[in-house]
């Protein structure tokens, strides 16, 4: 099935009380497959199919804060026309899950991968997952709606997946059975529901100087919250699957000296070159990012520590930055710590230019100038004509 | 490296099925415990327009998520194609190509200038007997699984009636394994 498939996949067994979603592009096929299962009676969520993103986002709002347990989907320029909500839905602390397919905004118009729309995202206080493929993006929907109600975090949840790449692949794919995921993400029961009657509640009300300040040093403190969260979930969901996450998940890093982080469905290509150069003789590895929020900033500087020269791969630029958003982040986590790799970053794939295997091994090849202490330009693009 | 992977490109235009017909190909892998990819790629485009659709097939799990650049066979759904669309790119002369067309293979090697196998197939003919419409997916991929044997021939044919009779009806998918079925017998590999 394909990565959007896989996504319907796991909203069907969550069975969500509320999903609603504007219908039409940027919107992808995970509406129109979940929209099949509504109309099959396969699900008995309550479809709302609203006339624009921001309503979507805005539904999403009314029905978490009354209770229900509220999904959308959306990607792109859609994400960009939410934001006002996608902030409000934070700063409400309403624990909605959103799958977003990563895909360029526009202008110039494009429909194709790249992650400017989650990245512009990241200062929303949702709480940010990407995937690798269809199968994580449906394991990580499933353990996403345990995340995020979670009585000390009650944050949103974003979970990504590239772009076509992933969303219109058809790959093969392991499910769980529905009992499993059923009693996995358990009943919602809302925390301080609006249509509890008997214990009113005022949700979004007026707070100037007075109180606004202390509610947001409670959603930061609820992101410190999701670390702990988030492992555990991680680790339940382990013990049922055997499939072990983690918030950063490196591949052959022990003794390596090269390696490229990245997210998404490049670390999948990445992992290939890296097999191929292990085999003659190069110590290369990788890191893939699982959560972009919370950062792990301890965990970026045990994985990476020993490296000696790193290649951050950022799929979203930040215009009159000094890098993309993943290498600030990476940057910035080691600026205290005395023993520290190279760190240089690649803006690529922008628009869906596509990322092969000889851009990678490129980089790979360049950072062996890096790891001798030729850094050279700390910001470099990949794959552009100039 | 890649070529423990079996890699496939289909040209066609868009609403010729060949995004379907690279899906039914991986699908009908899948149920026989193989790792898959298909995917197409998209510009933007509409009915008529050139569409690529690719699909990977292996006995180990898949990693690989950038593009098919060397396919070991070329699909060629539509025979207009042979002129604007350099169809034999990255095929090399180890690779099979396979045109639907109503003309010879001697011809299309000169119009194309690819010196490896070429196998011919009148799938439009097919399509407009069996179908009634000229929607050549199925019959082409008779003949790709004529010339590969890359998936079981019954578990490609039933994948392929379940598939249309969810889409399209038992009628139409009975057609369109009447096509698949009547390529398979009839190309020449």
């Amino acid at each position: 099935m394909t990565g959007a498939e896989c996504t319907a996949e796991a909203m069907k067994q969550i069975n969500p009380d509320v999903v609603a979603a504007y219908p039409i592009t940027p919107q992808t096929n995970i509406m129109h497959s979940f929209s099949q299962f509504v109309a099959d009676g396969i699900v008995d969520t309550d479809l709302v199919t609203v006339e624009s993103e921001h309503s979507a986002m805005s539904a999403c709002v009314g029905a978490s804060a009354s209770g229900a347990r509220a999904m959308t989907a959306t990607s792109a320029n859609g994400l960009a026309l939410m934001w006002e909500i996608v902030y409000i839905a934070a700063s409400t602390r309403l624990p909605i899950v959103m799958n977003v397919v990563n895909r360029a905004l526009s202008a110039p118009i494009n429909i194709h991968c790249d992650h400017s729309d989650s990245m512009g995202c990241r200062d929303t206080g949702w709480i940010q997952i990407y995937s690798e493929n269809g199968e994580e993006a449906y394991e990580n929907t499933i353990m996403g709606v345990r995340i995020g109600e979670h009585k000390d975090v009650l944050l949103p949840v974003m979970v990504c997946q590239d772009g076509f790449i992933t969303s219109h692949s058809v790959e093969t794919v392991e499910l769980l059975n529905d009992e499993i995921v059923k009693s996995f993400v358990g009943e919602h029961t809302g925390h301080y529901p609006l249509l509890d009657v008997d214990k009113p509640v005022t949700y979004g009300p007026l707070d100037l100087f007075d109180y606004y300040f202390e509610h947001k040093r409670q959603q930061v403190l609820a992101m410190e919250n999701a670390k702990r969260v988030i492992r555990e979930i991680f680790d339940e969901f382990g013990q049922i699957t055997g499939k072990h996450y983690d918030f950063f998940e490196g591949y052959k890093l022990e003794d390596a000296e090269k390696v490229i982080v990245c997210a998404n469905s490049s670390a999948g290509t990445i992992r290939v070159v890296v097999d191929e150069l292990r085999e003659k003789g190069e110590k290369v590895g990788l890191l893939k990012m699982r959560v972009f929020r919370p950062w792990l900033n301890d965990m970026i500087v045990e994985k990476l520590g020993k490296i000696k020269a790193v290649a951050v791969l950022d799929r979203s630029d930040s215009f009159g930055a000094f890098g993309g958003p993943l290498f600030s982040e990476i940057r910035s986590s080691f600026h205290e710590v005395k023993e520290k790799p190279n760190i240089i970053d690649y803006i690529y794939g922008l628009g869906g230019r596509e990322l092969d295997i000889i851009q990678i091994k490129k980089v790979f090849n360049e950072l062996e100038q890096v790891k001798n202490g030729n850094v050279g330009d700390r910001v470099r693009y990949l794959g552009v004509r100039e | 490296m890649s070529k423990e992977i079996f890699e496939i490109r289909f040209h066609g235009r868009g609403g010729q099925g060949a995004k379907t017909a690279a899906a039914l190909l991986a699908e009908a892998a899948i149920e026989q415990g193989k790792y898959v990819q298909s995917f197409p790629e998209y510009g933007a485009e509409r009915q008529g327009a050139p569409v690529k659709a690719f699909t990977r097939i292996s006995e180990k799990p898949i990693y690989l998520h950038s593009g098919v650049t060397n396919p070991n066979v070329v699909v060629v759904v539509d025979q207009t194609l042979l002129k604007s669309i350099p169809v034999t790119e990255g095929l090399d002369e180890t690779g099979l190509l396979i045109v639907n067309t109503n003309d010879t293979a001697e011809s299309v090697k000169n119009m194309v200038g690819f010196n490896g196998k070429i196998i011919i197939i009148d799938a439009t003919k097919i399509a407009l007997e069996e179908l009634g419409r000229a929607i050549t997916n199925t019959a082409m991929l008779g003949a790709v699984e004529k010339a590969t044997n890359i998936v079981d021939f019954e578990a490609l044919k039933s994948h392929m009636l379940k598939h249309f009779e969810y889409h399209l009806g038992k009628d139409l998918a009975e057609k369109n394994v009447n096509a698949f079925e009547r390529a398979y017998n009839e190309v020449k590999v």
